[in-house]
């Protein structure tokens, strides 16, 4: 072998297009041209990269992936192993499949210097080098090696090239919910979709091809009539929705399929997330290549790839030509190749024992030996030896497909679950009569059965009034329908062909031969899993398709065995190479902002993301900050803090259970801190309770812990108590939340709060008040010191939240007043030795391990944790939470340094350390062993960077002021209330159109008259009600969980959850909807709560038509009539966010009028914190249906 | 992904329930030994088979509830469902 004849090829320039075909794809009247490997092809609308490419003659389309043996055609169409090409800025592209366009650069892959040229081509040489299993051979020794071969292997190896200028593109995703999906656009395929459309079913059928019909495309004259038929009734069903160019890739549990849909207008990809009644797998059969020598040589097709060639692109695949032939298709390509002109030069009959030896050429097909050593000239030689069944969707659903000597491939199992059925050529064969008889029954149990599913599991949701919403074929009542029979298709005997006397390719992706196969098993690899994993055969981008079977064939006759002995290797997901975009998608991330996100951009705080949260780390200077609080007076924006309402009158009890500490003895007013341990003793939370009222508690946590120690409380009382009678509602972001610190605190907050006596006889230290500031009413104030000074913490109604900010730093200038950060205060608190849990405390930290024994009270009967701590304090184990000082002050130790003693054995570490702008030198919280936690002991600690500096345990957890003397701050004269601007409540939404005010609410005023739009409804008042959910409250009420209506009043209620109510009402009545509804439910004598949640919720209304495909992407719950009709309410997920939805269908926005036409109107709501998230969400899923934001549409009363 | 059947909203996807643990009972913290308040913390049965599990779902109607779920084949029923 020289390069001499690497540089020989068959290319010629002539034109190998036909004249017209019957059944063509292209449109003759639109030509262009794009480029070759740098040169110019003239193609037509419809053809496919190949076709065009091969119309100009080419016949060698890229280099095998190890050997460089050149490739062309073998089957043309998107599993051609050998057609895959660069696009532009595009690699891997499966050129049989991807349309031709005008001005597209393409190029061969894997060619490098160049497609004729190609020094790697000595591979072929060295061919004992790349035995298989050559990676696991090749990486041995020595490892210095490594990086050469890596170096040489991916040279060899490289499949495109990838730019790092691609723009990114914005990739889809979408639910859907077929009653029945049908994976296969063929014959079959369209007969079931259009039996189930007719037994009253939503059917989506998939097609990979970008037009329906399968191998009818192909066909003659009678095919294409059927064809042509089978389209009309396809195009005309209105319940059939058709997805070409899109692939069923995966089925997963419970009939979740993933279909990924391509060529959207100005989207690349989607990807369907599919939960499927019945799926009818019908992809067909995929025609089989045949092992021999020379089998991978340019020229050598497969039945259907000059079938396709001819009729769909009217592209001549040679000119003299050698056939192979073992059944009906083979003899039609025959003919097809007399029509085209082709001579025909000599047909095998396999059926008859005819059989070929090998092929000659290298570039291209030169002749064609037989057994006995007759040698025919040809360039095409054509194989049409049998069929594999792409059973992929089949093995996904738990099937093992068995193999059938007698047809010579593999059929369905007994193994599917009766929601995935099988119908065209991979359940067995037939004329095209046989197999759409059989594929109509298919279609029509697959419709009745997923209908009967639907009525079943519909008739017991929620959201369905007793009068709305039935499936199409009967009432919810109505008795399953027998199924229709199933013709049994026959299976006909078939020639068993897979390898010749000699060796060739099996798999053409990976360059792996049937000798290589042969060897493996030698060596001991002798399943097919094992030789598939050690040859690398099936694993390339064909992914089986095309040399699955010829590998457990070749295998099977190694190892001197039967294949149905041998079994298969299992079809996984995905069925089609797919690109990380479509699996990406749209990212779903909630945010939560607080409401004085504005002002912290303003001032140019650098945001820190904690969890969902943005929030301000700092402002610059976090040391100046910390100077600012101990000095004069500091606000920081603490929104995220959890806030729990707590409601009756066992919250007490409840207190006592969760918190290690006593609450029986709380009054009125006052405040305590208190400490959450999990059932294992270890630290949960920490967060102070006050109470409000009687029966009345706000509970905060941590930030981090707000969500989860809500779901701890419910499931005490849900599941250990629900005779207890405590309603707890998150009350997180219905509250701003601004600690106002210093030793002006007092000063500060007395100029704009009134009605609350700040003095400290009147309101000292740990209680809490509730009053009015600055403008705004129902705010609560508690006085605490987490950063160790005098400190009020305001909860102010979080639409306010940005009024009393202003305000604060307004009224505050000439005191001082500067805001601080989170960085700041972990350096106020780490000084005052207040513990953060997580961060002081870790996942094994027990209550006496975090210096809490003072707060334990083990003489309660029961608390959560209690009965670890009663064994903890008994045997005294675990580390101790300690105060620390280095000796050096100028060092700070980092987090996490280990804190050691005697032969480096670890005794600690530190838990937290900073340099402390208030005593000018380092200081840390760490965890030690318990014997060296005494005050005064000397530690060693080990820094990162292999220093070991000295510290020593101080007396308290405490740097600063520990005797606590820093609370007591002389008082001045009670100021006079400043004058503050008037309040204006802000919704977290940016007002569409020009702001005004209604009811005192900033809103925008834009009408914009669009047919689909968001606008914000935050100003309505939102009262929630909590009683039992079959009680006479929940009869007084109305709706039940899962409906709305509007109550006498107007009012909307909801039942948002069992037992849970919300109702929505016009802008500025929160205040006597509450009193309202509060002598409602107390009139029924029943344990209720009445809580405003007014500012706690972002509320949004979707209208329009197109308003349920908005939310199909972003929501998984099929919003069909049946399932959610006009009124239903339910709790999900949307992006990714808990949102409310509420169906409240409109003849105009915010109005219901009689006898006109309803329009579909969502009305959503979430935290308030993450409004702003699924606002924009929103707007994003809404982008291709034209979205409008509006303004507040409620009639506008004047304020 | 697999449905829950939640008692009170219907057939749910999965991603929107958290998993609260095998169903275990609380013992007595008055009385319990170290040893059966460890197995009640830590020890699972981990069966294969069906199972009796707690999920909240988080995203719907906050209920903590009670299903059985057969461990080999994912497949769901509502607690106590007629076999």
């Amino acid at each position: 072998m020289t390069q001499q004849q690497v540089r020989t090829t068959t290319t010629s320039t002539g034109s190998h297009r036909l004249d017209v075909q019957p059944g063509e794809l292209i449109d003759r009247s639109r030509g262009f041209t794009f480029s070759w490997n740098g040169r110019s092809v003239p193609a037509f609308e419809g053809d496919t990269i190949v076709s065009a490419v091969a119309a100009a003659g080419e016949r060698v389309f890229s280099r095998s992936f190890k050997y460089h043996r050149p490739r062309g055609l073998l089957t043309a169409d998107h599993h051609d192993p050998g057609t895959i090409l660069q696009v532009d800025d595009e690699p891997n592209v499966r050129a049989g499949h991807r349309r031709a366009a005008p001005g597209l650069s393409v190029s061969s892959q894997n060619t490098w210097p160049s497609l004729r040229f190609d020094v790697k081509a000595v591979n072929q040489l060295a061919g004992r080098f790349l035995a298989p299993g050559f990676y696991y051979k090749t990486f041995i020794k020595p490892e210095r090696l490594w990086p050469a071969y890596e170096k040489v292997l991916a040279r060899f190896a490289h499949a495109g090239v990838i730019s790092p200028q691609t723009a990114h593109d914005y990739y889809d995703k979408r639910y859907a919910h077929p009653d029945v999906l049908v994976a296969g656009g063929g014959p079959a395929g369209m007969t079931a979709a259009l039996a189930a459309a007719a037994a009253g079913a939503r059917v989506l059928l998939v097609d990979e091809q970008h037009e329906l019909g399968g191998h009818l495309r192909w066909g003659d004259e009678a095919d294409l009539a059927v064809l042509s038929e089978l389209r009309s009734a396809v195009a005309a069903s209105p319940t059939i929705e058709v997805l070409t160019n899109s692939v069923a890739l995966a089925r997963y549990d419970e009939n979740w399929v993933a279909v990924v849909q391509r060529d959207l207008p100005g989207i690349p990809e989607r990807l369907i997330k599919a939960r499927v009644g019945t799926l009818v797998v019908a992809p067909g059969l995929i025609e089989r290549p045949y092992v021999f020598a020379g089998n991978d040589v340019p020229g050598v097709m497969l039945s259907t790839a000059v079938r396709r060639l001819i009729n769909l692109y009217a592209v001549r695949p040679g000119s003299r030509a050698v056939v192979l032939t073992a059944n009906d298709d083979g003899d039609r390509a025959v003919r097809d190749l007399r029509r085209a002109g082709v001579e025909v030069a000599h047909v095998v009959d396999a059926r008859e024992g005819g059989d070929v030896v090998r092929v000659h050429g290298r570039s291209g097909v030169r002749a064609v030996e037989l057994p006995g050593g007759r040698k025919i000239e040809a360039d095409l030689f054509v194989t049409a030896i049998g069929w594999t069944a792409p059973t992929a969707l089949l093995n996904m659903s738990g099937d093992r497909p068995v193999y059938s000597p007698e047809a010579a491939r593999f059929l369905p199992g007994d193994g599917l679950p009766p929601e995935v059925m099988a119908a065209g050529g991979i359940a067995g064969d037939g004329d095209l009569d046989a197999l759409r008889e059989h594929a109509e029954a298919v279609g029509t149990n697959a419709a009745r059965d997923a209908l009967d599913r639907r009525r079943r599991t519909r008739s017991g949701l929620p959201t369905r009034a007793t009068d709305t919403g039935t499936v199409p074929g009967g009432s919810g009542a109505a008795p399953a329908v027998e199924p229709v029979p199933v013709p049994t298709l026959p299976v006909r005997s078939h020639p068993a062909l897979f390898r010749a006397s000699t060796h060739g390719m099996v798999d053409f992706s990976e360059d792996v031969s049937s000798s290589d196969i042969t060897t493996a098993a030698r060596e001991g690899y002798d399943s097919a899993e094992l030789v598939k994993r050690y040859t690398t055969a099936t694993m390339g981008p064909a992914q089986g398709k095309l040399e699955l079977v010829n590998t457990v064939a070749v295998l099977a006759e190694a190892t001197g065995s039967t294949i149905a002995a041998t079994g298969t290797t299992v079809w996984r997901p995905m069925y089609v190479p797919v690109t990380l975009g479509a699996l990406a998608g749209r990212i779903f991330e909630p945010v939560r902002r607080s409401p004085m996100q504005p002002s912290h951009d303003r001032l140019g705080a650098r945001p820190l993301v904690a969890g969902q949260w943005i929030r301000p780390d700092h402002y610059g200077d976090p040391a100046a900050e910390v100077r600012a609080v101990r000095e004069r007076v500091g606000i920081i924006d603490v929104t995220p803090i959890g806030k729990l309402d707590l409601r009756g009158p066992d919250v007490a009890q409840l207190l006592n259970l969760l918190y290690i500490n006593k609450w029986s003895k709380l009054g009125v007013g006052r405040v305590r801190y208190g400490v959450m341990c999990a059932e294992d003793g270890v630290v949960l939370d920490d967060g102070v309770t006050g109470r409000l009222g009687e029966d009345h508690y706000l509970m905060s946590t941590t930030s981090s812990g707000a969500a989860s120690v809500w779901e701890w409380v419910e499931n005490w009382l849900q599941t250990e108590h629900p005779d207890w009678q405590v309603h707890v509602t998150p009350v997180t972001t219905a509250y701003a939340s601004i600690n106002v610190a210093g030793p002006r605190s007092r000063e500060l907050v007395g100029r704009l709060v009134e009605g609350v006596d700040l003095s400290e006889d009147a309101f000292g230290y740990m209680n809490v008040r509730t009053g009015r500031i600055a403008g705004v009413d129902d705010c609560v104030l508690w006085r605490i010191g987490f950063t160790g000074e005098l400190s009020y913490e305001l909860h102010v109604p979080a639409g306010y939240g940005l009024h009393v900010w202003e305000a604060l730093l307004e009224h505050g200038r000439d005191l001082g007043v500067s805001p601080f950060g989170v960085e700041a205060q972990r350096i106020l608190r780490l000084e005052k030795g207040h513990l953060i849990v997580g961060q002081d405390t870790d996942g094994l930290t027990k209550a006496y391990s975090a210096g809490l024994d003072w707060a334990i009270k083990l003489d309660k009967d029961d608390f959560a944790g209690r009965t670890e701590l009663v064994w903890q304090q008994a045997d005294g184990a675990g580390p101790r939470l300690v105060g620390v000082q280095p000796v050096d002050g100028s060092v700070v130790p980092p987090e996490a340094s280990q804190i050691v003693g005697e032969g480096s054995r670890i005794l600690g570490r530190i838990t937290s350390s900073r340099m402390s702008p208030t005593l000018g030198r380092s200081i840390c919280l760490a965890q030690v062993d318990a014997a060296f936690a005494a005050p005064g002991t000397q530690l060693t600690v080990y820094l990162p960077d292999g220093r070991r500096i000295a510290a020593r345990v101080t007396d308290h957890l405490a740097h600063v002021d520990p005797e606590g003397a820093r609370q007591r701050v002389e008082e001045g004269a009670a100021p006079q209330p400043a004058r503050t601007a008037e309040p204006v409540a802000r919704s977290p939404l940016e007002p569409a159109g020009t702001e005004h005010t209604v009811a005192g609410w900033a809103v925008g005023d834009r009408v914009s008259g669009a047919a689909l739009t968001l606008a914000d409804l935050g100003p309505l008042a939102k009262v929630a009600v909590r009683a039992a959910h079959d009680g006479r409250v929940a009869r007084t009420l109305g709706p039940a969980f899962g409906r709305s209506q509007r109550d006498g009043t107007g009012a909307l209620v909801v039942g948002s959850g069992p037992g849970e109510w919300l109702v929505l009402d016009a802008p500025g009545t929160q205040a006597a909807l509450r009193e309202r509804l509060a002598g409602l439910v107390a009139a029924d004598g029943e344990f209720a709560s009445v809580v405003d949640l007014t500012h706690g919720r972002a509320l949004m209304v979707l209208r329009g038509a197109q308003a349920p495909d908005v939310l199909a992407k972003v929501c998984a719950i099929d919003l069909s009539e049946d399932s959610v009709p006009n009124g239903a309410a339910m709790r999900t997920s949307v992006a990714k966010l808990v949102t409310d939805l509420v169906r409240e269908d409109t003849t105009a926005p915010g109005e219901v009028t009689e006898g006109g036409e309803l329009v579909p109107t969502y009305l959503l709501h979430c935290e308030r914190s993450s409004g702003e998230y699924l606002y924009d969400a929103l707007l994003d899923a809404g982008a291709e249906f034209d979205i409008v934001t509006d303004g507040f549409p409620w009639p506008q009363t004047e304020e | 992904m697999i449905q829950l059947p939640c008692p009170w909203c219907g057939p749910r996807n999965v991603a929107e329930f958290r998993y609260a643990g095998e169903a275990t009972a609380r013992p007595d913290p008055r009385t319990a030994e170290p040893q059966q308040w460890r197995q009640y913390l830590y020890h699972r049965r981990n069966a294969c088979g069906w199972v009796q599990e707690n999920w909240y779902h988080s995203a719907g109607c906050r209920k903590y509830i009670r299903l059985e779920r057969e461990t080999l084949t994912n497949q769901t029923r509502p607690a106590g469902a007629a076999r």
